[in-house]
């Protein structure tokens, strides 16, 4: 509906470059930006003060462990502790965060009592723990979700489903566990891409949830109608593709996210690069934004790396802040309920703060855990002052204190002139105050139409009520005086007509 | 003395008189197209003032409803806009159209000359400052759910004037029906291929050019 100027005046200028022949002026080069970032309104990159610093990088030496890190797959938090999936070592290392500085390792865990089969685990993927402390282990290798009580002895485990949809010959492979409070698990496993794997509490398979939809150009649907059968075997299939990590929120929504991405895809709306799911496995996720939330906007080449952010993780704050963990560019992306970009950053390299592969992000607090699988890294993020004004801004409009969300976006303003949500936040803590037209005027500024409208219906309503008794007399006016003239006039006509003036 | 004033004066002001009554004329045409732009040639209604009137009106308001055009419809990014390309965006496909259309149509029988195309053209265009211009008002006095009515009005008045420019087209080079809408699929055809013609024709002298440039560099280097 909206159109966007720039777009056409992009395209007309190519044309007018081609047939007037006018030098172009170089088109912007792939924008340097600093470590943390933001998209405006138009897609430009607008910098930004930063909203994490590293507090601390944990090797496996610095933890004080004996063998180091290898290839670690997924991290996990409970309460102060946090859970590293040691997937190289067969083992998980189970710290204690004393206080934002400190990491003490509690607990390794590399095999357990009880049960048939190996009590120790063959390449353990991803871990999961529910409120009494049973923890739910993804032990790939060994084809089983375990489910061990808190001292470690062995409880019951969720083995491959009797499903006749499912080939007899695939080897279960379950690569990502979640639970839910009532400790049915979800699980992704590799090879399987129906959805996610649903299993009660007593460990029956109960179906899969939230595949991805299936989508497909009509032009391909043509080649296939066309193709012969040995054409057909070597396309490839339109089939549903795997999730590559799942995430359970405080409210029970699952939120997945989906690396096997294009560029294309992600650009016309036809694959997520996130999703967040419901009980009935529809996706929910609101995208409000300019753009959908997929991470990197430009997908040049830069430093050995191209194409569409692939997104290997995501973590979901209290305040239904998600934020998604970009293996490619090495990249953390938050976006908050409505789908808009709260802050973009990191990067690649071996500096504290860039990546090498990050691969799992967890959440304490506001604070961020990144898990590096090449750097056998953990990088801890605490927030800034900015960070933190900015939480709050958010959490106070969440809690409804309006004012005072107004009064914090206008510090988080002050330390960022281009953060667009803080001018929307104003605006919509000023629309909560029925200033509708103060509100109007930071909605505009940052091209807000849905909350500009809102205001100015306001607006207009109270514009009118006010002035309601001018209104009624410019349209009377408008109305009658017209008529009144007109009825004069013919008066006056037949006056001037009738016999008994004319001598 | 007197006289000779007023005898001085009639001349003026039977032009401006006559260019008025033009102007007026575009509104005949809008509402009687068939009847108006037969008129406007033939009879000689129309003025090249009153039609260079209605191309300099339509753009000026596509320039003012680039700043007054409520956001909800239309977001300029102002760091990239070239005004001169912004009215090019409507005086090129305008130049090629006239060119075009008189070109084809003159070796088929049509009647219309290069001026007159023009003339039509411009008339046939009336609708969109008249519509535009209060839309632009408008679109400031609502929100995104009552967009609709904008959006649809807006492309009401740009079908119009699409509808008026091809009966304008049939009616001065008194073509009948299915001749007329096959000469302004042709003219559009016209158009592409002179597009193409002149893509060519400047590449071909930027690089014509690119070669000179480089052999005075290559000169300087050597001196």
């Amino acid at each position: 509906m909206r159109n966007k100027l720039v777009r056409t005046g992009a395209a007309l200028a190519a044309v007018a470059v081609m047939v007037l022949g006018i030098p172009m002026t170089g088109q912007a080069a792939a924008h340097e930006h600093g470590y943390t970032y933001n998209y405006d309104y138009w897609g430009d990159v607008q910098d930004s003060a930063d909203l994490y610093t590293v507090c601390k990088v944990y090797t496996g030496v610095d933890l004080g462990l004996e063998t180091n890190l290898k290839n670690p797959q997924a991290l996990y938090t409970k309460g102060d502790y946090l859970y590293l999936v040691d997937t190289g070592n067969n083992r998980i290392i189970e710290m204690l965060r004393e206080d934002t500085e400190t990491l003490t390792v509690t607990r390794i865990i590399d095999s357990f009592k009880g049960g048939e089969g190996p009590n120790t685990f063959n390449t353990p993927m991803d871990v999961a723990i529910d409120d009494e402390g049973y923890m739910f282990i993804a032990d790939q290798n060994n084809s089983r979700i375990l489910k061990l009580d808190p001292d470690l002895n062995y409880v019951m485990e969720f083995v491959k489903p009797d499903d006749s949809t499912l080939d007899a010959d695939l080897v279960f492979y379950p690569t990502k566990v979640v639970i839910d409070t009532a400790d049915r698990v979800y699980c992704i496993a590799s090879g399987i891409n129906k959805g996610l794997l649903k299993y009660e509490p007593d460990g029956v398979f109960s179906g899969f949830v939230g595949a991805t939809p299936v989508t497909y150009e009509w032009t391909d649907y043509i080649w296939k109608r066309l193709a012969s059968q040995e054409q057909l075997a070597q396309m490839e299939n339109f089939v549903p593709t795997e999730y590559s990590n799942i995430y359970i929120d405080y409210e029970g929504f699952i939120y997945t996210t989906n690396s096997s991405v294009t560029q294309e895809d992600l650009r016309s709306g036809q694959a997520d690069a996130v999703r967040k799911l419901n009980l009935m496995g529809n996706d929910i996720l609101v995208r409000n934004g300019e753009e959908e939330p997929y991470g990197d906007l430009y997908m040049g080449t830069a430093a050995g790396h191209t194409g569409p952010s692939l997104f290997k993780d995501v973590t979901v704050f209290d305040n239904d802040i998600y934020v998604c963990l970009d293996n490619n560019r090495g990249r953390c992306f938050a976006y908050n309920d409505q789908g808009l970009l709260v802050f973009a950053f990191g990067g690649n390299g071996n500096m504290d703060g860039y990546f090498r592969s990050p691969i799992s992000i967890e959440h304490m607090g506001h604070d961020l855990f990144v898990l590096d699988n090449l750097d056998n890294s953990i990088t801890v993020f605490t927030t800034t002052e900015f960070g933190d004004l900015v939480f709050q801004a958010i959490e106070e409009f969440d809690q409804g204190n309006y004012t005072l969300s107004g009064e914090s976006w206008e510090k988080v303003m002050a330390l960022n002139g281009n953060y667009d949500l803080a001018y929307i936040g104003i605006g919509r803590s000023l629309l909560r105050q029925e200033r509708y037209h103060e509100a109007m005027d930071y909605f505009e500024v940052k091209y807000d139409d849905e909350n500009w409208s809102k205001a100015y219906k306001q607006y207009r309503k109270e514009w009118v009520e006010e002035h309601i008794t001018a209104i009624v007399i410019v349209l009377v006016a408008v109305f009658l005086v017209p008529m009144i003239v007109g009825r004069v006039r013919s008066i006056k006509r037949e006056i001037d007509k009738a016999d008994i003036f004319r001598q | 003395m007197i006289a000779a004033k007023q005898q001085e004066m009639t001349p003026r002001r039977a032009k401006w008189e006559k260019y008025k009554d033009s102007l007026k004329f575009s509104l005949y045409c809008m509402s009687h197209p068939l009847d108006g732009f037969w008129d406007l040639t033939h009879e000689k209604r129309g003025t090249y003032a009153a039609a260079n009137t209605i191309l300099a009106l339509t753009l000026i308001i596509r320039i003012m409803k680039l700043r007054y055009t409520s956001f909800i419809f239309l977001t300029v990014y102002w760091e990239e806009l070239n005004i001169f390309l912004y009215l090019a965006s409507v005086l090129f496909p305008l130049a090629l159209w006239v060119v075009g259309n008189w070109a084809l149509t003159t070796l088929f029988d049509g009647k219309g000359r290069l001026g007159q195309v023009y003339m039509a053209t411009c008339y046939a265009l009336a609708p969109y400052p008249l519509v535009q211009f209060p839309l632009m008002i408008f679109s400031n006095f609502v929100t995104v759910d009552e967009a609709e009515f904008y959006t649809v009005i807006s492309a009401l008045s740009l079908v119009y004037a699409a509808i008026l420019v091809v009966t304008a087209m049939g009616q001065i080079h008194e073509f009948s029906g299915g001749k007329n809408i096959l000469f302004t699929v042709a003219s559009l055809f016209a158009m592409l291929v002179m597009v193409f013609i002149l893509m060519i024709f400047f590449s071909m002298i930027s690089q014509g050019v690119a070669y000179f440039i480089s052999l005075g560099k290559e000169l300087m280097f050597r001196l």
